[in-house]
């Protein structure tokens, strides 16, 4: 383990130093200029295997940002887009309207009361996601009687379809008939509206992206632990470790790797998690629960006539609130050493 | 733009493909109805609910003994989720329905929006001489006649007899008197007064009406829901709640509703005739006679309950138009609309309808008339639609408390302004 550790330290000293930049920079220029042709000529079988995923690439995700960014530039709604419904054509007449569109978002006080829900659902998510995840993975990687059942039963919530579990969910929270409730009841607790009330409807929705969110984190840190070579623990028991400095000091650095990645994919998706919203509480109750990509859901579906460009403004504020995070993730991370 | 000019070159190539090489296709267009018999498939997407829909099914699906080469293709569309669905159809094409039965309140959306294929004329003559009027009006826009009224509805007081007598009440006639009825029932069953819908904006209006007031005049281009008689109407919702009254939900109001009031745990609550099938199915109300209905309890100024119902209507882009209007003559004929009122206790649109004795008999249907002349029309603009869901939003939030009554009123105001542009 510190062989790669160091490895990946000298690696990232390698290519990212402090004056890496300018070299890379500086390199791709002078290279580039008569050897392109060279490449072309030499490796055009290369270029031509992957033209078509560049080509599928553009079409599928390039396009669309392109045209979602433009939309988010006019006043495009559902009345002044074209469209050929049967016999009626019907011309464009949306405008260009620059910037409008994101100083409206902006000002609005409820972009800053959803980014403040999102922030706090996509971080409290995370930490007890992870948190769980990783007791599970550090339970599970030890022989026991009927490991394989537990892992089964741990990796379930994973194979169900997302819908059916939200929904499932939905009737165990449901404040009449719902399960919980009548638990509750029988150990004599007052019931408890899950749903009904803008706090229990937050505590709801995390618990069930939790529930949702731990075998993959589970899965994912166990592979993590199994890769982390045994001598290790061997060495630090003889040497008198107590078990928690070995989780402290060999675990943790060992998963590192493993838990850095698990834990921005887990953030985006988490920031964008739309159906765990929206099928349990659709936003509610009132709108205490709604997050970005579901006002923004709101935004593009609900009223009428449908607000394009309100929506893809949203989308591009969320989009570039995640590029942000992902660049200032991966720079703390270059900070400490690791690369990936 | 670019793509808008590709997409119409390819419309033009496929039409121009099309009619060079079937004529036949277009004779199942426009022109069937000076002669030819009609042909084809009418995929009719319908909203109606879990008690109803088997019958509606049985009904469309008769289409066909009268016009054999056609086929109906029914498709039930949960009504929450079918705005939504009818529009993605709509503006893409693909998988678009040929007939949709629309909720009032859509048709005027839909039609501005270019999705609606105009009601033939003959066909618009017989619904403006043979309908109820206020159920021909929420068919028209701009003028036009774009949808025919299907069923119509308004919301009444269910109550449960027995509950009620046990409790040694009469049905209440004003929420003062709903709040004194409640606490005899909880006195005397254990078991709550009403159950007041909260997580669905229809059931405000009865209490915004019951206060004197409306969500907007559209006469004068003004939002009224932040009135005095707005913000009086989210304190009484609030008030039956806190009171203890009644009981209500978030989320999944209407099953939890349903369920309240068929296994007695409610004693009252406001729905329409489209809940009366579902509603003999409970244990309570095995013998129908202990289902009794009441106009809606009025609040301090009047009873108002909104006028609903739902229309049929065809997309603009159906490839077969003329059979699915013919489909639309016959779902709205006076016999389908007898034998729904019948089977479901739903009300007809058609005037002579009611001299039937089919739906003389109807207990819920001699109720439901008289309220239904009664009921509140309402505005019937493109944006109606899309007022009930930030309504909702802090009606939600007015009844669980998360959001003062002025507040809530206030926020449901600003909100109707960004969506009425320019009203007052």
């Amino acid at each position: 383990m510190a062989a790669h550790t160091s490895q990946s330290v000298a690696k990232a000293a390698d290519v990212e130093g402090p004056q890496a930049p300018a070299v890379r920079g500086r390199s791709r220029m002078t290279d580039n200029r008569g050897g392109a042709r060279r490449a072309l000529a030499t490796h055009w079988y290369a270029w031509a295997m992957i033209a078509p995923v560049v080509l599928v690439l553009g079409v599928i995700i390039g396009w669309p940002l392109v045209r979602g960014v433009y939309l988010s530039l006019t006043d495009a709604n559902e009345r002044n887009v074209a469209r050929t419904i049967g016999a009626n054509h019907i011309e464009a007449t949306y405008r260009f309207v620059g910037l409008d569109n994101y100083a409206d978002v902006l000002a609005d006080p409820v972009f800053l009361q959803r980014l403040v829900w999102t922030v706090t659902w996509t971080v409290l998510c995370v930490s007890i996601t992870f948190a769980l995840g990783l007791a599970l993975a550090n339970m599970l990687n030890r022989e026991f009687r009927g490991r394989a059942a537990y892992r089964m039963a741990l990796i379930l919530p994973w194979a169900v379809p997302g819908f059916v579990s939200v929904f499932a969910w939905r009737f165990l929270f449901n404040r009449d008939s719902g399960i919980l409730n009548k638990l509750l009841d029988g150990g004599g607790i007052s019931a408890i509206p899950w749903l009904d009330d803008p706090t229990w409807a937050k505590v709801s929705v995390i618990a069930v992206n939790v529930w949702l969110g731990v075998p993959f984190m589970m899965v994912a840190l166990l592979g993590g632990l199994q890769s982390i070579p045994g001598e290790l623990y061997e060495a630090a028991e003889m040497d008198g470790a107590t078990p928690w400095q070995r989780f402290r000091h060999i675990t943790l650095p060992g998963l590192r790797t493993v838990s850095m990645t698990v834990i921005l994919l887990s953030t985006i998706w988490t920031f964008n998690m739309f159906p765990v919203i929206f099928l349990l509480t659709r936003g509610g109750p009132g709108d205490s629960t709604e997050i970005l990509v579901t006002q923004a859901f709101r935004e593009a579906f609900v009223s009428s006539p449908r607000d394009f460009a309100g929506s893809a403004t949203w989308g591009v504020l969320i989009l570039a609130l995640l590029m942000i995070f992902a660049l200032v993730y991966r720079r703390s991370l270059r900070k400490q050493g690791e690369v990936w | 733009m670019r793509r808008g000019i590709a997409a119409t070159a390819l419309v033009a190539t496929l039409a121009l493909a099309a009619t060079a090489c079937g004529g036949d296709t277009k004779d199942n267009g426009g022109d069937t109805q000076s002669g030819g018999e009609l042909s084809g498939t009418v995929t009719w997407w319908d909203t109606s609910n879990d008690a109803e829909k088997a019958s509606f099914q049985k009904i469309a699906e008769a289409f066909t003994a009268k016009h054999p080469k056609v086929t109906v293709k029914y498709v039930n569309v949960p009504y929450g989720d079918a705005q939504n669905k009818v529009k993605n159809a709509f503006s893409s094409g693909s998988e678009a329905p040929d007939v949709i039965r629309a909720d009032v309140g859509w048709v005027a959306d839909f039609a501005s929006l270019g999705y609606l294929d105009e009601v033939p004329a003959d066909t618009v003559k017989k619904v403006d001489a043979e309908f109820l009027p206020q159920a021909a009006a929420s068919g028209k826009y701009e003028g036009k006649t774009y949808a025919v009224p299907q069923v119509i509805d308004t919301l009444g007081l269910f109550y449960n007899k027995k509950m009620l007598a046990d409790a040694g009440v009469e049905p209440p006639k004003t929420l003062e008197e709903v709040k004194t009825a409640a606490a005899a029932i909880k006195a005397k069953t254990g078991k709550a007064g009403l159950y007041l819908r909260g997580d669905d904006s229809y059931w405000f209006l009865p209490l915004i009406y019951g206060e004197g007031g409306d969500l907007v005049d559209a006469k004068t281009k003004t939002v009224t829901v932040d009135n005095p008689a707005g913000v009086k109407a989210f304190k009484t919702a609030r008030d039956l709640v806190t009171s203890g009254a009644a009981i209500t939900n978030a989320t999944d109001g209407w099953t939890n509703m349903q369920t309240a009031f068929k296994s007695g745990e409610a004693a009252m609550m406001i729905n329409g005739p489209w809940a009366v099938a579902d509603t003999y199915a409970g244990d309570q109300f095995k013998d129908k006679a202990n289902l009794g209905v009441a106009p809606v309890p009025a609040g301090s100024v009047k009873a108002g309950a909104p006028q609903g119902g739902h229309d049929l209507a065809v997309y603009a882009g159906s490839k077969n138009r003329a059979a699915a209007h013919a489909f639309i003559d016959y779902m709205t004929s006076q016999e389908v609309q007898v034998q729904s009122a019948k089977e479901l206790s739903l009300l007809p649109t058609r005037t002579a309808a009611y001299e039937q004795p089919d739906v003389k008999s109807s207990e819920m249907v001699q109720f439901f008339k008289p309220a239904v002349d009664k009921a509140v029309e309402r505005a019937w603009i493109p944006e109606n639609g899309s007022l009930f869901e930030p309504l909702k939003v802090e009606y939600t939030k007015a009844i669980t408390g998360a959001a003062t009554p002025e507040d809530a009123a206030k926020a449901t105001g600003v909100e109707f302004r960004k969506i009425l542009k320019g009203w007052k």
